[in-house]
Formats: C-alpha cells, structure tokens, sequence
C-alpha cells in the first residue's frame, strides 16, 4: 500500500502536538468551571503571532513565546467578560474565535509564503537516525515534548496537589467554594490564562514547525477539534493525549491515505473526529452512573459572588 | 457576667439596597456557651453570621474576640481566629471524597493519609461515624452535616456557628447531633445556633437572643421560656394554627402501585415499588430526610418522569405514561420544591408563570393564541386570594421573596381546583405566618373533597396537616399509618426504615396505655 508505519506515527505525533496543547489547556478551564468556546481564535491568533514574530526576529523560540502571550491576552478578553462582567459563556466563546479568526487575517497580511528560520531540534541527528525508535521518539521540535510534560504535570497538579484540589472544587460546586473563602474569580482567570497560552502555543506550532507557513484560517478547525476531545476524554489528562493521538493519527493518516490512492472518501475520514466525539457524548450522557461523574459539575455556570 | 465575653458584637448594622439586614445588633457569647439565634427566615440571621464569618462587611458597629477587635475580610481569617462554621446548605463538593472536601476547608491540611486518620480519631470521639474515602455525594445529608462538623472540629475552634443543623436531620440523628454538641460545650467551645425550631433551642441552648426584621427584639434564657412566648417574640404576634375541617374521606382518587423510577442523575434515589391510595378528601403527608427519593417521586406523580400506565392511576384513568399536561388536564396538579427554576421560572412575570401551569384548566389561551387578558386576571385573582405581597403581577417571580412566591405557587395550582394536588416542601424557607397560610390552605382543599399529598421534611408541619402519614427511605415508602397518636419517636424509627413496623404498634399502644 506504500504506507510506512513508522513516518505515519511520526506524522501522526506532530499533526497532533497543536490540539494536544490546546485540549490539555482547555481540559484545565473546564475543570475550573469555565466553558471557553474560543479555543479556535486563540489557536488562530497564536499562529499569527507565532509566524511574524519568527519571521521578523529569526527566532522560533521568540515566536513561540509571541503566541502563547497572544493565546494569553485573547482569553483574558474572554476572562474579563465572563468573569467580571458576567457575560454568557457560550456567546462570548463564540465571538472570541469570530474575533481571532479576523484578527489573524488583519496581521497575518503580506506574510504568507515568507521563509522561516530552521526550528532547532532538541536532540543530534545521529538519534534521529536510529531505525524505526529515532523518528518517533527522537525527530521532534521541543515543544512537541512540551506538550507531553503538560499532559503529565496537569495530571499530576489536578489529582495529587493541594492547588489541582481547589481547582476541581471550583469548578465543583463554585458557591461553596466561595463560602470556604476560595477566590472563585482568580482561580478561574488563571486558569483562563493559561488555557489561552496553550492554545496559542499550539497555534503557534502549527505555523512554525508543522505547516510552517502562515495561511488565513490555517486552524481549520483544530480547535474545535480541541474542545471535542476535552469531551470525548471526560475530562482525564492522559485521555486527553490518547484522544489528540488518535484525532492526530486519522489527519496524518488520511493524506496518505489519499497519496496512496485508497478509495475511502477524504471526508467520511475528515469528519470521524466528530463523529466519534458525537458518540462519546451520546454515551456518556445516556450512562448516568459514574462515568458522567467527571464533567465538572458547574460547568458553564455563571458565578456570582453574592455576600 | 463576670466572665469575659469570647465574642462580642456591638452594634452591627448592615444595609443593602432595599432592606436593611441588621440594625444596631448587640449580644455576647460568652466560652462553653451554647448561645441561640433565633428569627424566621429574612430576620438577618443569616447576615449576622456571614459578618461573623468574614463573608460579608458590615457597615458600621464592631465586633470583639476575647476583647480585642475583631474584623475579618474573609474567611480565612475567621477560620484563623477559631471560628468555625456548618452552613445550613452545606458547602460540600460531591464529585470529591470526605477526606478532600474537609481538607478544603482547612488552613493547613496535612497530608491525606494523616488527615484520614485525624478524621478516624475524631469522628470516633464524638460518634459521629464517617469513612474518608466515601464520595460526598452518596452520603446522606445527616452524614453530609457530620463531615461539616468534623471539618470544623479538626480546627479546634473556640466558636463554632452552625446555621439552622437540623433541618435535614431525622430527630434520631439530631439526638446524635446535640450529644456531641453538648460534650463540645462541656469542654469549653463556645457554639452559635441558629434556628427557628423553639423546642430544639430549649432542649439544648443557655442563652438566646431573638432576631425579627433585623434588629434584636429580645433575649432569654431558653429553659426558663415557653415556647409560645420565644414564639411571640419571634414572630410579633401569636399565630393560629391552621384548623381542620373534618372532611369525610371518600373514594379513592390516586392510585398508586408498584412504582420504581431509576433516577435522571447519578446522585438521584430509585424510587422501589411506591404504593400510595389516595383518598378524596385526604391530605395524606410523606416525610423523609431530603434525598430519600422525594423529588423522584413528585416527578413520577406530575409526569415529569413517565412508567407504565398502570402504576399511576387517575379516578380509574391509567396515566403513568402521560405527560404533565395530560395529567393536569385530568386534575392532577403539582407543586414542586424549587420554586425559582422548578415550580416557577424565575425572570417571566407572575402573569406568564400563572399561564406555564394554569393555560388547559383556566382556558387561557385560543386557538393556540393566548388570552391574556384573562391570564392577568388570574394572576391577580391568585395574588388576591393568597395575600401575595407584590408591586403587580408584571413583577418577575425572581424578585418575590420566598414566602410570597411559595403562597403564588401553591395558589396558582389549588385555584384550579385540583382533584388530587401533589406538594412537595410546601412551606420550605417561608417565614411563620406565610407558611400558617398556606398550610391552611392545603386543609381547605382537602376540606372541599381533593386528594392532597404533602411530601416534606418538616415533621411538624406533617402532623399538624396530615390525616395519614408515612416515611420515604431510599426510594422506599413505608406503611400508612394514621397522623393521630403518632409519636416522634415512631416517626423516626419510620424516617430510619425500620422494617417491623408492627413492633412499634405495639409498643406505641403499650406507652399509650
């Protein structure tokens, strides 16, 4: 068939390292309580921000960084608005990706198709090299590491500490946390924050080191693909990188797919993200015992803090 | 008084727009005291505490711990100052365990291991049994309230306020209750109870100090008080209790048989084979602890929750498989618990909540249009002929108080004239003279020969309406038993899900005689 196992796990790991970043961030907000539709325009705007700051300073580092603060001040606009002037979740995601996706085109105008520096690979090529384990292990950009540590320090801090328990309280029941003393808003716009910073790192890695190009609407839906598998994982850290592999794997897997002449139609394998996540949802939601137990209980809820 | 005060608040007041919740507030608690705070609901009990709590500031007068100033801006620094508080709806978070939830409410929580075993320690010292690994949300709510008070005891606090304890509590688990509270004030806690149960307050209070409208309307010592006296205090003025018109039962109007409901959410109670009859003319009165399976069952009875036909059944009209709308059409109307959000949506007009219910029976709409001419007037006709005090009915149900929307709710249902009418909680968090009301209400429907069942947790209230009465547990109902002669005791023992119930009889008999 002329697909080679080991370049499709490879592939599969970088196509997948951008909803990666932005699930395990979203998977945070939404533990907090917080649902922020806006995952897409953060990503979007990290993308932007990610490649004209690569291109004019010459450093991805500096790119990188562009578009976390990016992803960041995007979801603090969303932060300010649902947190402090209590506007409705939903709607105010909503725009916030209508917002970005504009905003990404207004300044990413005249750069597509410039060139960028080369990313840096962590590891010598020599272990790159190494048959079948050096392109899956050792061929990847750092962030790409990055993100698994994320995966591993968010499971860790949400099951194990002190700060991870508060956060699953808060976005438990808010008005007893309140009543415990719990500072309900800044735990929430924290995590916001840092919900906005991994998107946009995701972002920025796929204009950076995956496409490595900048292309009006270059997200394409990765973040809502993002929020389906904050779902689809109910809410487990390690699911969630299970899920973005997954996700990952029949993106990679269907350009070659295609390459290699294989007569499954493009979007029946475009749209099993959605519908598998369809599915989980529909059997999570008819499985009223514990499973549902993880969906964060006032999530979506709007706080308000009355004496 | 030559003992130094632990607390002492002097002159508090607290305004919020529209009302003033405390004006000038004065009483001290003095160490090992078991000191009441007794008003009806909206008396600014709660304010009061909240100060205490550092939840809320007031606006002017000061408050003194052991003499020195005391002005916490949160809790924290209360908890810091050995305050400790068991909120009357507890602060708890189902999805995580006791062990977590207690150490969410502690400055420094050890580590979990240390902490489960701190809680064995503890819960063992002052029987209040708790396993620390158990989910919050499958203990019961007496067993929620022990994790509360063991929260607060591993702070070894030198006050401990605990807002309205017993409401949730079947009167076995109160005796248990009051036991460890009194073994806390032997060993030197002071403790804040707030209530409006009189009798709880004399059986275990020194001192009380009585709250209406906001300001302090008096004190005494609970023992050498009667309860009609703290009553009057309370309330302003003396309450009649509803009377009964002694309606002959006629035949059966609701059926029930063999219903099991498995519940909507994963904390919910399955209901087990629920067997009710109803009588025309009975107000037949189903207690329980909250979270014994009362929503699921008023949710089978109004149709929110559909069975098989026949365990339902309607005058002979088989209706478990019908929706609400077919089962009002038939006379079967329903008052539920929540009243913003259940029994009424909050932000629509009392005109459009008379229309969600009242629309097939009142013939308020046409042709699919509505009438609203007429769906005013009955909402005014209810406003009428409940004393709800509001500005109109074009008010929103949100900005009634509880007591007045509560008499809205209930009226809109009984003005239908009903043949059976299904309340639950009728009177929940309504001040004393709204809930004489509507308890009168409810006898006098059951006097013009509907069916009444009132599903509550407050046992009084049971005994004072019911001719029948039995006790949910876990989804179970137990026995019908006639109101009259029932003791406390029994009830309990029936709320508990004692099985033998024949046992009791006797020996209720034997007492009697």
């Amino acid at each position: 068939m002329g697909i080679d196992p080991v370049t499709v796990i490879a592939a599969l790991i970088v196509a997948s390292t951008p909803i990666l970043l932005a699930a395990i961030g979203e998977m945070v907000v939404e533990k907090t309580g917080v649902l922020n539709l806006g995952v897409e325009g953060m990503m979007v705007t990290g993308a932007v921000m990610g490649f004209v700051t690569t291109v004019e300073t010459g450093s991805p580092t500096l790119g990188f960084v562009a578009g976390m603060a990016s992803g960041m001040a995007l979801s603090l606009i969303f932060g300010l608005l649902t947190q402090l002037l209590l506007s409705n979740q939903v709607a105010t995601g909503l725009a916030l990706t209508l917002f970005g996706l504009g905003l990404s085109a207004l300044l990413g105008v005249g750069y597509p198709g410039a060139t960028l520096p080369p990313v840096a690979d962590p590891f010598p090529a020599a272990m790159a090299d190494i048959p079948v384990l050096g392109p899956i292990l050792f061929g990847h950009s750092l962030v790409t590491y990055l993100s698994v540590v994320l995966v591993a320090a968010v499971w860790f801090v949400l099951g194990f500490t002190r700060t991870g328990l508060i956060i699953r309280a808060v976005g438990e029941n808010h008005d007893a946390a309140h009543a415990l003393g719990y500072k309900v808003i800044r735990i929430r716009l924290m995590a916001i924050m840092f919900g906005g910073a991994c998107a946009g790192l995701g972002g920025a890695f796929l204009s950076i080191v995956r496409v490595q190009n900048w292309v009006d609407g270059m997200t394409a839906g990765a973040g809502w693909i993002a929020l389906a598998l904050v779902v689809f994982a109910s809410w487990k850290p390690w699911r969630v990188l299970l899920g973005a592999y997954l996700f990952g794997g029949i993106t990679a897997l269907q350009l070659r797919l295609q390459a290699a002449g294989i007569s499954i139609p493009v979007e029946i394998l475009s749209m099993s993200p959605y519908v598998i996540t369809i599915l989980v949802l529909v059997i999570m939601s008819s499985d009223r015992s514990r499973a549902a137990l993880n969906a964060p209980a006032a999530l979506g809820k709007v706080f308000h803090a009355t004496g | 008084m030559s003992q130094t005060a632990l607390l002492s608040i002097k002159g508090i007041t607290k305004a919020y727009p529209g009302v003033v919740a405390n004006s000038d507030v004065s009483f001290d608690i003095l160490p090992g005291e078991v000191h009441a705070l007794l008003g009806e609901n909206g008396a600014g009990k709660s304010t009061l505490v909240k100060m205490i709590y550092g939840l809320v500031r007031p606006d002017s007068g000061t408050m003194e711990m052991n003499g020195t100033p005391y002005t916490p801006t949160e809790p924290r620094a209360a908890r810091a100052s050995g305050v400790a508080m068991v909120f009357q709806h507890f602060s708890l978070f189902e999805a995580l365990n006791v062990a977590e939830n207690i150490s969410l409410g502690m400055e420094n929580p050890p580590a979990q291991r240390d902490l489960a075993r701190q809680i064995r320690e503890v819960s063992e010292a002052y029987g209040l049994p708790l396993d620390p690994d158990r989910l919050v949300g499958d203990l019961s709510a007496g067993e929620r309230q022990r994790v509360e008070i063991i929260r607060c005891l591993l702070q070894d606090p030198k006050l401990l306020v605990m807002d309205e304890p017993t409401s949730v509590l079947t009167p076995q688990e109160v005796e248990i209750l009051f036991h460890t509270l009194r073994k806390l004030s032997s060993e030197g806690t002071s403790i804040l109870y707030i209530s409006h149960k009189l009798e709880e307050i004399r059986a275990l209070c020194d001192e009380a100090t009585i709250l209406r409208l906001g300001k302090v309307v008096g004190k005494c010592t609970p023992r050498d008080t009667s309860a009609a006296e703290m009553a009057e205090m309370m309330v302003g003025k003396s309450l009649a209790s509803p009377a009964r018109v002694n309606a002959d039962m006629g035949e059966v109007v609701l059926k029930v048989a063999g219903l099991s409901v498995e519940p909507a959410t994963p904390f919910g109670t399955p209901l087990r084979h629920v067997g009710i009859e109803l009588h025309a003319g009975e107000v037949l009165g189903i207690g329980g602890v909250a979270g014994n399976g009362q929503d699921e069952l008023l949710a089978a009875l109004s149709g929110e929750v559909t069975t098989a036909p026949g365990t339902v059944v309607l005058n002979r009209v088989p209706i478990g498989d019908t929706g609400p709308n077919d089962r009002r059409a038939l006379g079967l109307l329903c008052a539920p618990e929540e009243r913003l959000g259940h029994a009424a949506a909050p932000d629509m007009s009392l005109i459009e909540n008379a229309l969600l219910t009242a629309r097939q029976r009142k013939g308020l709409d046409r042709s699919g249009f509505v009438d609203w001419r007429a769906t005013r007037a009955y909402a005014e006709e209810v406003i009428q002929a409940f004393d709800v005090r509001t500005p109109g009915p074009d008010n929103a149900a949100r900005a009634l108080s509880g007591g007045n929307l509560q008499k809205f709710v209930i009226g809109r249902e009984i003005l239908q004239d009903p043949k059976v009418l299904v309340v639950n909680q009728p009177t929940w968090g309504v001040d004393a003279s709204a809930a004489a009301a509507i308890r009168q209400a409810i006898l006098d429907l059951a006097g013009q020969g509907a069916g009444v069942i009132v599903i509550s947790q407050d046992l009084d209230e049971l005994l004072e309406v019911a001719d029948n009465f039995c006790a949910l547990n876990e989804g179970r109902l137990s026995n019908l038993r006639a109101t009259k002669g029932l003791t406390m005791e029994t009830i309990g023992l029936m709320l508990g899900g004692a099985h033998d119930m024949h046992d009791l009889d006797e020996e209720a008999l034997h007492a009697d005689a």
